[in-house]
């Protein structure tokens, strides 16, 4: 989504993704040009609208002459840069990221609300995660279904924080927040009060429009049916720089 | 001096387990035992779960008949929502229960009981088989095949998944039917019902060559229990529960399923995972009863389609009188089953309210605790749960159809095994025999141990001392 009202003095710089030759303002960002072009870069915790936050490194890129990867969401385009977006590496280190979420918590995709509208799964599909190689974790997460309209099923949540950033960002209310450390890290509600009790929470449904997983869901829905609509957030975002 | 004789795997049933022969010091078979050697503690790990997902998850238990958890799970969860689902919502349901009864019957008759009965107890095991009757039989083989791709395509049509679909959700269907899918499913019924009627037509001519069989393969006195319509006809989604006893007394009639805990006691036997259900006004064990097809024909008035009635008239004249006794004649009932299904489809899909667009009732968890009863194809299958006010699982309580026969699979190894073993010279075929009076049952064991995955079975010989004297190992 081209933002409107372009600041002045930005420079335009040139470099290559994949061999082709691209032009982009300098404060973009590797994904951002790669989506207005149509180069798929995976990413789970990227959404446009939200700020950046460079943790899933799922987007993980290549640039010529460094031995170290960038992440594409995190990266601002430079002057001559050779960007490699799917190198044999690179879809090598996807594929084990992905492999580390799911035996982190437990996913079960065959009975998940989200199964078929899941952008992990879609990944795991994507890369051929037809089995993972390191052990199941198999700890048991609580699942907060105490609010009104939505679940937490924290089985599901990968930390991505895209909750955390949309009700603060975009919605103001700032319920969420992550608590804890390493794999005991948990997203809570209200200084971790249980969700239906929280007294910030407008339940305007944000959090779970944007969460990618199972994690942030609907109440009353069965397994498949838990489909998710992103389309407020650009929407929502332009109306802001509009003004 | 006395010996085991363990039978293990059984094959060509479903799942894992073990049958020991219990020897006397004059090598007769003095006890039979049939155990269930594996647990997955299903129960355990779907509490703190939503509700909504038991249905996906309970499905789960087993790939043989996930559409009957799938039915059973969701009238649990109907129960929960405490609101009557829209009349079409059932129809539908009620065709996808009959089409599982098809693919189900079909599967345990032609590809797993039909070698038995075709080509003898004690031919060359190597080729018992379904591929074995493909030889000798093709037509009979083809037809088997045939009859259970129907009764999966009708399921696929309607739920989108051969296995485990997952349309059937709380308060209804997902999706109503459309007049496509209809007139494609109606397109499938009459080649079924002329392959179930000519299969029908051809082991009634089989049965009387049986005759030795039907007397000790579980020729039992047991109570039978099956859910029935409000008029007393056979039911298998929905009614009621009847239990008769072994001279075709009504014990009990009427009763609603969700009070079957003051009918069914579950016994616990340190031998087998498997629970014993019993009646419990009778006591553990003289409360034995027969559920499935065997129980539901003798419970039933009529069928109420014309040519399941007819051989339905036929079914009680393999008896002088009475319910029918001998588990041999599940086969029979199956067939019989089979053709009801097939008639029953027709007519719920030609009802044009099938297409109404009304399928799903919407609501929350409005009580905390919800029993579901359905008849699975191997009999009465019950989802009790109880959820928190927050629609979370704190406890469930499942037992299925292979469960309730328990005590009279026992009871019929016990006979089969005292005709036809000898402990002195144990010979293939009569383990065979053993295996094949527990296959009358056509036990599903990956849902009786509630555990993930298939299981193969195995027949041990011991004598007093439990030493194995001899073990028969396949599949
Ligand atoms: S959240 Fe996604 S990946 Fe995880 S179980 Fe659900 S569908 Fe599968
Ligand atoms: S709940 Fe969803 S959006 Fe929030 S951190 Fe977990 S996966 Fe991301
Ligand atoms: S999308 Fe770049 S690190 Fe997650
Ligand atoms: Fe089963």
């Amino acid at each position: 989504m081209p933002i409107p009202a372009p600041p002045t003095n930005v420079r335009v710089v040139t470099f290559q993704i994949d061999g082709r030759d691209y032009s982009a303002r300098e404060d973009e960002t590797i994904i951002e040009v790669a989506r207005e072009n149509g180069i798929p870069i995976p990413s789970l915790c990227y959404l446009e609208g939200l700020s950046t936050w460079g943790a899933c490194r799922l987007c993980l890129v290549e640039l010529a002459g460094s031995p170290r990867l960038v992440a594409a969401c995190a990266t601002q385009v430079a002057e001559g840069l050779q960007i490699y977006t799917d190198t044999p590496r690179l879809q090598r280190y996807r594929r084990t990221i992905l492999e580390l979420l799911f035996a982190e918590r437990n996913h079960v995709c065959s009975v998940c609300v989200s199964n078929g509208h899941c952008e992990l799964q879609a990944l795991a599909q994507r890369y051929g995660l037809d089995h993972v190689r390191v052990p199941y974790r198999h700890v048991a997460y609580e699942v907060d279904a105490s609010h009104e309209m939505f679940r937490v099923d924290h089985n599901r949540c990968i930390l991505c924080t895209r909750c955390v950033r949309v009700c603060d960002e975009v919605e103001g209310a700032h319920t969420w927040d992550v608590m804890g450390r390493g794999s005991d890290c948990r997203v809570i509600t209200d200084m971790n009060r249980p969700w239906g009790a929280s007294d910030t929470c407008t339940s305007c449904g944000k959090c779970v429009q944007v969460c990618p997983t199972g994690a942030l869901v609907k109440q009353g829905t069965s397994v498949g049916e838990m489909t998710k609509d992103l389309h407020f957030l650009p929407y929502i975002t332009r109306r802001r720089h509009n003004r | 001096m006395s010996r085991t004789i363990t039978i293990e795997p059984v094959t060509r049933i479903e799942g894992h387990a073990r049958i020991t022969l219990q020897l006397d010091d004059a090598g007769k078979v003095s006890d039979a035992r049939f155990h269930l050697t594996q647990f997955r503690g299903f129960e355990k790990f779907c509490e703190g779960r939503p509700y909504r997902e038991m249905p996906a998850l309970t499905a789960r238990t087993c790939g043989i008949c996930p559409v009957s958890h799938l039915l059973a799970s969701n009238k649990a969860c109907d129960d929960l929502l405490s609101v009557g689902i829209p009349a079409t919502a059932e129809r539908l349901r009620r065709v996808m229960n009959l089409a599982q009864l098809v693919q189900s019957h079909a599967l345990s008759f032609f590809h797993l009981s039909s070698p038995d009965l075709l080509l003898g107890w004690d031919s060359d095991p190597a080729s018992r088989n379904i591929f074995g009757v493909m030889q000798g039989h093709p037509q009979l083989a083809r037809d088997g095949i045939r009859l259970r791709q129907i009764g999966q395509q009708i399921i696929e049509m309607l739920g989108g998944k051969k296995i485990h679909p997952t349309w059937v959700v709380p308060g209804g269907v997902n999706e109503p039917l459309t007049a496509e899918k209809r007139d494609a499913m109606l397109a499938l019924l009459p080649e079924g019902l002329e392959i179930a009627k000519e299969s029908y037509a051809f082991f009634k001519t089989l049965v009387p060559k049986f005759h030795q069989e039907a007397r000790h393969f579980g020729d039992l006195q047991t109570l039978f229990l099956s859910l029935i319509t409000p008029e007393g006809d056979l039911e298998h989604y929905d009614g009621l529960i009847r239990i008769t006893d072994a001279h075709g007394h009504i014990l009990e009639d009427m009763v609603p399923p969700s009070e079957y805990q003051r009918l069914i006691g579950e016994a616990v036997e340190d031998f087998s995972y498997m629970k014993f259900p019993y009646y419990k006004p009778l006591g553990y064990p003289r409360g034995i009863y027969r559920v499935g097809p065997l129980a539901r024909l003798n419970n039933a008035e009529s069928c109420g389609t014309p040519y399941a009635d007819v051989a339905l008239a036929e079914f009680r004249t393999l008896q002088e009188s009475g319910p029918i006794s001998s588990s041999f004649h599940y086969h029979y009932a199956r067939l019989v089953e089979i053709i009801f299904a097939l008639e029953m489809m027709k007519r719920l899909l030609k009802d044009p309210q099938i297409l109404d667009h009304r399928v799903r009732a919407r609501a929350r968890s409005n009580q905390n605790e919800g029993i579901g009863v359905a008849e699975a194809p191997r009999g009465t299958l019950i989802h009790h749960y109880r959820i928190d006010d927050e629609g979370l699982l704190t406890w469930m309580n499942l037992i299925i159809a292979t469960g309730h026969n328990n005590l009279a699979m026992n009871a019929s190894i016990r006979q089969v095994a005292e005709a036809y073993v000898d402990g002195a010279n144990v010979q293939e075929g009569m383990l065979n025999r053993v295996e094949a009076v527990i296959r009358c049952y056509d036990p599903c064991l990956s849902c009786a141990s509630h555990a993930f995955g298939q299981m193969p079975l195995q027949v041990d010989v011991a004598d007093p001392t439990g030493r194995i004297l001899a073990t028969v190992r396949r599949g």
